[in-house]
């Protein structure tokens, strides 16, 4: 079998999903940032597939990789804070118990 | 390399540094404010000595100087004055980071001065994330667990939505093979609706684009963050969310999709009308859900989505228009203009009432007229502006953006528009009558501090004077719109 552009695209396709279900299903914070993790790392294969089966001349789709890398990063980083600074409060991460403002 | 073009930012971003630097120095954190401020004003001065100049595009097409731009980094840049003058009272009381929370401000305002000048994906992306990740960190600076509840909520949605817009401009990407929007154009403006069908990734890109900068801008079905996040953060920095932020979400909403889609002309009908149908649906949703609210913050929250809505009716009106013309862009940006003044001002004064009585309750509200009259007018004339009630500058933006939907054929949007804004009117004015009516629950005077006091008389006088005599920001918003590059 000959690995082709759309290959890669239902690769990217079923990462995404599985992120944004973990995203919206999963109750520990950590966890939901993992998923968000997960979807960009889709957004990531996409970018470079599309890069070198579209553009092959150009490298735009990889260095656009490169700066989704570096900025996850930094939100994680930031993410990782803010899930401290909660458990200082409320002694769990569990999202579904962070509950002080509703509707 | 034109470095000179980039001034307003570089200025900005190295004064931002310069307070995290001075505040390991210095003892009287009030010095911070002072380099804050002359910081903005630094750069406002850089940027309004650009403006009338030529547009051009700077580092190999990746921002735009053009008058667009000029106009959102000269309301960012007031926008960020305001929200320091507003939080000096509030951040003298932290007893450590003070300078951390001013550089912050600068450093998101910095983001959103990029987001409006990006033109192309990259830039896009990057300068979205500075203004969103500084947003996240200030909306946790409270540090109790409302205002850390309020962060990690709008961590945790900001990444997933910046996720669905990375998928989109992936897709688009895959379609056109560019990054740059006018580059994208030159493909999109080549497609048939035929072939769109056939393979519809570039539909798919554009409805989670839509999804991703429908989170900044605040508009439904993306604004399940907006109360909770407005509730929960420094009162400040609420505001600053509620105009800045959402200011940035049109200026990229209106460049990407006026240079990348603008045509043909079946695309910008088509996407037109989906602003339109959310637009419908989110003043709708805001003004009903604003109605039974007691938290005024989290009121005005659904407040802000509403007003998200009127704004779509421009954006609606720029999907529907042919290209070239600017009636659209330019009643957007004077929108914006207004509604920054307005909501500013709105907070200003309950940052001046809720800090003093402990209180962010409407019902604590009561008899505020008496306890502290010049605010409580402040705030009544704040909020006759977002009713839309002559003589403040809410009417004459609604009156633009509404006449320019009726000449774009969008009658039925503008009949649900002035219903909602009579609906507004309600859970507006109980905030009033509860203000100057009602028995208040002591007799004691409530103070408010010099700097507010400023920050308020700026933000009321810019509300009725766009009111009264709206043709000059008016004709610079038009310009502003036409030097589109």
């Amino acid at each position: 079998m000959l690995v082709g552009l759309e290959h890669y695209l239902m690769l990217s396709a079923i990462l995404f999903s599985i992120g944004l279900y973990g995203a919206l299903a999963k109750r520990n914070a950590i966890v939901i940032l993992m998923s968000i993790e997960l979807m960009l790392n889709a957004v990531n294969i996409a970018m470079v597939a599309f890069s070198s089966y579209i553009v092959p001349e150009l490298l735009t789709g990889q260095v656009f990789a490169l700066f989704i890398m570096v900025v996850a990063a930094a939100e994680v980083a930031v993410g990782l804070a803010i899930i401290i600074a909660i458990y200082r409060h409320y002694e769990t991460i569990d999202a579904t118990r962070i509950d002080l403002m509703k509707w | 390399m034109n470095l000179e073009l980039f001034i307003p930012e570089l200025s900005l971003g190295i004064f931002a540094l310069a307070v995290i630097l001075l505040d390991l120095f210095i003892k009287r954190k009030g010095y911070l404010v002072v380099v804050s401020i002359i910081g903005l004003v630094v750069s406002a001065a850089f940027t309004i000595a650009m403006w009338g100049g030529s547009s051009q595009l700077i580092f190999n097409n990746m921002l735009a100087v053009d008058g667009f731009a000029l106009f959102f980094k000269l309301l960012f840049l007031g926008i960020a004055a305001l929200v320091i003058l507003s939080s000096v009272d509030y951040v003298s009381r932290f007893s450590r980071f003070q300078g951390e929370y001013y550089a912050l401000v600068l450093l998101s305002t910095l983001g959103m001065m990029l987001m409006a000048a990006a033109t192309e994906l990259i830039s896009l992306y990057v300068a979205l994330e500075l203004a969103s990740i500084s947003l996240y960190i200030l909306v946790g600076f409270l540090k109790d667990s409302r205002s850390t509840e309020a962060s990690l909520k709008y961590l945790l949605l900001g990444a997933v939505a910046s996720a669905v817009l990375l998928y989109g401009m992936a897709l688009i990407f895959g379609v056109s093979g560019k990054t740059q929007l006018l580059e994208i154009a030159q493909t999109v403006q080549t497609l048939s609706l035929e072939g769109v069908l056939s393979s519809p990734a570039l539909i798919l890109g554009i409805v989670l684009l839509v999804a991703g900068f429908g989170f900044k801008m605040a508009a439904v079905p993306f604004h399940m963050w907006v109360p909770d996040v407005y509730e929960g953060a420094p009162t400040p920095i609420t505001a600053y969310l509620s105009v800045a932020s959402k200011a940035a979400g049109f200026a990229i909403i209106l460049r990407v999709f006026f240079s990348s889609f603008g045509l043909p002309e079946w695309l910008s009908l088509n996407w037109g009308l989906v602003i339109a149908v959310l637009s419908a649906i989110g003043m709708t949703w805001g003004n009903v859900a604003a109605i039974p609210q007691v938290n005024i913050k989290r009121m005005l929250g659904y407040s802000s989505i509403a007003q998200a809505g009127y704004l779509m009716v421009g954006l609606a009106v720029v999907g529907f228009s042919p290209a070239g013309n600017i009636l659209g862009q330019s009643t957007v940006l004077f929108f914006l203009a207004c509604y920054a003044l307005t909501n500013m001002g709105a907070f200003i004064a309950i940052i001046a009432i809720s800090d003093k009585i402990r209180s962010d309750q409407i019902s604590d509200y009561a008899g505020m007229g008496k306890r502290s009259p010049i605010v409580s007018l402040g705030l009544t004339l704040c909020l006759i502006s977002l009713i839309g009630m002559p003589p403040a500058a809410g009417f004459m933006a609604k009156f633009y953006i509404f006449s320019a939907a009726v000449q774009h054929d969008l009658l039925w949007l503008v009949v649900i528009a002035v219903i909602n804004s009579a609906i507004s009117a309600y859970y507006y004015l109980r905030v009033v009558k509860v203000m100057w009516l009602n028995k208040p629950a002591s007799e004691e005077k409530v103070p408010s501090s010099g700097t507010l006091r400023v920050a308020l008389a700026i933000s009321c006088s810019g509300v009725l004077l766009l009111g009264i005599i709206p043709g000059y920001i008016m004709r610079l918003a038009e310009l502003a719109a036409r030097m589109f590059t």
